[in-house]
This record gives structure tokens, C-alpha cells and sequence, in this order.
């Protein structure tokens, strides 16, 4: 057989056995029981949770994240083992949603780190993550889910974006110390 | 034995260890789906096992933790395979010889080392925290399941599975060990026991996955959690081997011939499939015990009952 024969193979296997480790930041956590229990039951599409970032191949982010979160996230994402995706929900990932003027939150995930779907809502409804999930498999079937490909080829930027991030709360923590020492 | 019988031989042992695999694999699947019809959901395929090996092992990147992490997965795999190919399987014997009940117990405890070395090598407090429980858990169902088995060399007089399991399939089914009185009892406890083995609640204590992040596997991703998986499958497939041949005869239910030995492959099948399933709907009705609760039930609870049916063996027998 030939490479690409059996690529389509690991693409079709990697599609119905998607296991995911969710990182549950916000308001998103309270979605995904429903999703897992016997009213929409993601286990039919072999989609199982997972319980360390080592064996598992989504990342679920389940709403706003800290500049303070945004660092463990990365090092969640850094240790899962590609082909590896992100699904990120709700319009605080997206755009910043309701915290969009914090001081505190960052406002687009894909600049930290390669997002392959995000779901819209505040907070989507379970058929909505059920969605994502199908659209992740179409994705990865057609062989167009290349988040982690991404990561890999502009690692610099994405590392220069998450020091930014990193650097710009360290100089408030100084910041403050200082004003506390006053 | 001249050479080509040896390498005969060992061709149907490799044989053996594929159907073995193919069979856990099967079961893995089927076993997610039980569970998820006791829960009332749909659950996933029936083939499900094989997909998600397919997809570790075809994963891109695998971290490895030094030569000794890699190396411990492939000791666990080994002593596994080797203690299937030590046990009848629907009566047909492949390296069967005389003592093996206890060569299959010491080659059962050499997976649980392999999982220790890979551990250890990994470094997570974690998968530290699961060993420990690993081993503890070991040595509590043993005891209770040892003294089943001496139990059952006593009433046999001999130290040697297969011979057990031939002495059983005399009279067909209405000889096996599970229908002589004291023998239910020691089944009920040893049954206890597979509980233990396999690792299925209450007794899931040693991977506890909210817990202890899955214990002893937490830095395992990729092939090496692939490899994980295949050992899982044939373990399922050992440990039920191991009551079927102690108490149901084996499944053996025919002698001689071809097709005898179809007929008895087939029942040895429905026979592990039936233990595999009580064990499951024992995990789906139970919660996690804590470890010191798990070693007082086998030790205190377990081992009397176990003690109970060997003194009334030994009685009958005398
Ligand atoms: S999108 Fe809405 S529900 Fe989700 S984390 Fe943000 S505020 Fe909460």
C-alpha cells in the first residue's frame, strides 16, 4: 500500500476515536456533563474523555481564560501527542465575548494557540459541541485539520504572542508591587 | 522434539497470542457497550477496541521516557502472552506441563513489575501513587485466590491446569468444579478476586482516572498507550481463561475430533464472555473502594470464606 492509503487509514481511524481532555475554564463546564450522559451520549462517536493531556488528542476550552490559565494551557497543549486538535467555545475565546474590555483575560485564543473549531454561543448548547465534534471529524476525514501543523511551522510567532501575553502580566504585577511599596 | 515440531510449535503459540489479542480487542469494545447500555445510552461500535488502537499506534509523535520506559511495556506484554499460552484454552493444551497453576501465577505478576518499571521511569507522583496501589491490590486478591487454587489441587491431586480441567470434562457439563458444593463457595470468592484482576470497580483503585489522573499510565501517550491498550485486551482474555479453566471445565463439553474442538473453542468463548460480563455489571453497579477497604475485604472477608471451602474440601476428600 501506499503512504497516502494508509494515511487515510490513520485519518479515518484518528476520526471515530477522538479523546479529549477538557479544560474547563468559565462558565463551560456545566455544558459537557449533558454531552457525556445518556441524553446525547458523544461515546457513540467514540468520543471518550481522558484523563492526562498524554493520551489524549482534542483539547476542549470551555470559555474565558486568564492570562494566568492561558499558561497552563499551553503547556497542556505542548504535551499532547500530534495529531492534535483544539475545539475552543464560546464567544469569550473567540473574541473576548463579555470580558472583552478586562484587564486580565485574553480576547483571541488562535493567536496563543492553533484553534481548529470554534463553536459560537454564551455558552453553546450541547447539539452545538455535538456539532463541533461531527465537523471536527469532517475536517479531519478531508485531512484539513492542521492545527497542529500550524503550531509547528510559525512556533516562533506563537511563542512571541504568549510572551507578549505572559510579559504584559508580569509588568502589572511590578507595577503593583510598587504601588504597594509607596 | 526435533526442530521442526518446535517450530510448529511455536507458530501455533504466535497464533494463539493473535487470536487472543483479536478476542480482548473484541471484548474491550463490546465491554464499552455494556456499560453504556446499563447507563441507558447507545455507546460506541462493537469494534471500537481496534479503532482506538489503530489510532495510538498511528499517532505521529510518542514521547518516551528513557530505554527502561520503553522496555517495561514490552516485559508486561510478554509475561502476558506467555501465561496465555501456558493456559487450555478450550481444552487444547499448548505449553501445558505439570505445576503450571503456579508458573501461571508468577508469570501473572510480571506485567504488574513491568508497570512498575515503566512508572517509575516516567517520574509522575502520580503513576508512583498508582503502582503502589497496584501492588498492594496484588497482593490482597492473591491470597484469596491462592487458596481457592490449593483448594482446588487438593480435591484434583494434581498441580497442573489442564490436567484439572480433563479431570472435569469427564461426565460433560455436570462435572465441572462449580456445580461440587464447596466449590461455589471458592468460585463466589474467587470471582471476587477476577474483580480485583481486572482492575473493574470497586477494585479500580490502582488507574482511578479522577483521582490519580490513571495511575500508572498518566505519562503514557501514543504508541506506548497503544501498546498499553493490546496488554489490557489479552489480560481480559488470561484472567477469564483462568476461572473458566478452574471452575467450567475449560468449556470443554466433547472429546475427540475436529469438530469437538470447534464446539469446545465456541463454549470456552461464551463462558469468558459470560464471566467478562458479570464483572462488568459489577463495575457498573459499584463504586470505588479506598485501598485499606479493599485489602480488609480480601484479607479478612474474602480469605475466610476461602478458608471455609478449603477445610471442606480437604474434609471431603479425607
Ligand atoms: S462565552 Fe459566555 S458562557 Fe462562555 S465563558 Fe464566556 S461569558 Fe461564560
Amino acid at each position: 500500500m501506499r503512504y497516502e492509503e494508509w494515511s487515510g487509514i490513520a485519518r479515518k481511524a484518528s476520526k471515530r476515536s477522538l479523546w479529549m481532555v477538557h479544560f474547563c475554564t468559565g462558565c463551560g463546564a456545566i455544558e459537557m456533563p449533558p454531552v457525556m450522559t445518556s441524553r446525547y451520549d458523544m461515546e457513540r462517536f467514540g468520543i471518550a474523555s481522558m484523563a492526562t493531556p498524554r493520551q489524549a488528542d482534542v483539547l476542549l476550552i470551555t470559555g474565558y481564560l486568564t492570562v494566568k490559565t492561558l499558561k497552563r494551557v499551553v503547556q497542556v497543549y505542548e504535551q499532547m501527542q500530534s495529531p492534535k486538535y483544539v475545539i475552543a467555545l464560546g464567544s469569550c475565546t473567540m473574541n473576548g465575548g463579555m470580558y472583552w474590555d478586562s484587564y486580565n483575560t485574553i480576547k483571541r485564543l488562535d493567536k496563543y494557540i492553533p484553534v481548529d473549531i470554534y463553536v459560537a454561543g454564551c455558552m453553546p448548547r450541547p447539539e452545538g459541541i455535538m456539532n463541533a465534534f461531527l465537523k471536527l471529524m469532517k475536517l479531519i476525514d478531508e485531512g484539513k485539520a492542521r492545527g497542529w501543523e500550524r503550531y509547528k511551522k510559525y512556533y516562533e510567532r506563537y511563542k512571541k504572542n504568549q510572551e507578549m501575553a505572559f510579559n504584559f502580566v508580569k509588568k502589572e504585577e511590578k507595577e503593583e508591587e510598587k504601588n504597594e511599596g509607596d | 522434539m526435533d526442530v521442526s515440531a518446535i517450530m510448529i510449535k511455536s507458530a501455533v503459540v504466535i497464533a494463539y497470542a493473535f487470536i487472543g489479542t483479536f478476542i480482548g480487542l473484541l471484548f474491550l469494545g463490546v465491554g464499552r457497550k455494556i456499560v453504556a447500555r446499563v447507563h441507558n445510552r447507545v455507546g460506541p461500535p462493537f469494534y471500537q477496541g481496534f479503532i482506538d488502537v489503530a489510532k495510538l499506534l498511528s499517532k505521529k509523535t510518542n514521547i518516551s521516557h528513557g530505554w527502561i520506559f520503553d522496555l517495561a511495556l514490552l516485559f508486561s506484554i510478554s509475561g502476558i502472552l506467555l501465561a496465555f499460552a501456558f493456559l487450555p484454552v478450550g481444552g487444547i493444551k499448548l505449553l501445558s506441563t505439570d505445576g503450571d497453576a503456579f508458573l501461571v501465577l508468577y508469570l501473572l505478576a510480571i506485567p504488574a513489575l513491568g508497570f512498575a518499571l515503566g512508572a517509575g521511569a516516567s517520574g509522575n507522583p502520580n503513576a508512583g501513587i498508582g503502582v503502589m496501589r497496584a501492588l498492594v491490590m496484588m497482593l490482597s486478591y492473591e491470597l484469596p485466590f491462592v487458596i481457592t487454587m490449593i483448594a482446588l489441587m487438593i480435591y484434583y491431586d494434581t498441580t497442573s491446569i489442564a490436567r484439572i480441567v480433563e479431570l472435569q470434562s469427564v461426565n460433560g457439563i455436570s462435572s465441572w468444579a462449580i456445580f461440587i458444593p464447596p466449590f461455589m463457595l471458592a468460585a463466589a470468592v474467587a470471582d471476587m478476586a477476577l474483580q480485583g484482576m481486572l482492575m473493574e470497580q470497586p477494585f479500580d483503585i490502582p488507574v482511578a482516572p479522577h483521582e490519580i489522573a490513571s495511575g500508572p499510565m498518566v505519562e503514557f501517550g501514543g504508541k506506548y498507550l497503544g501498546t498499553l491498550m493490546l496488554y489490557k485486551a489479552i489480560s481480559i482474555v488470561v484472567e477469564t481463561t483462568l476461572f473458566v479453566d478452574f471452575f467450567l471445565g475449560g468449556g470443554v463439553i466433547m472429546h475427540g475430533g475436529i469438530v469437538a474442538n470447534i464446539a469446545n473453542f465456541i463454549v470456552w468463548f461464551v463462558l469468558i464472555f459470560i464471566v467478562f460480563t458479570l464483572s462488568l455489571l459489577i463495575n457498573t453497579a459499584f463504586p470505588r473502594f479506598r485501598i485499606e477497604q479493599a485489602f480488609t475485604f480480601y484479607w479478612k472477608y474474602e480469605a475466610i470464606l476461602a478458608t471455609v471451602a478449603l477445610i471442606w474440601v480437604y474434609w471431603m476428600v479425607i
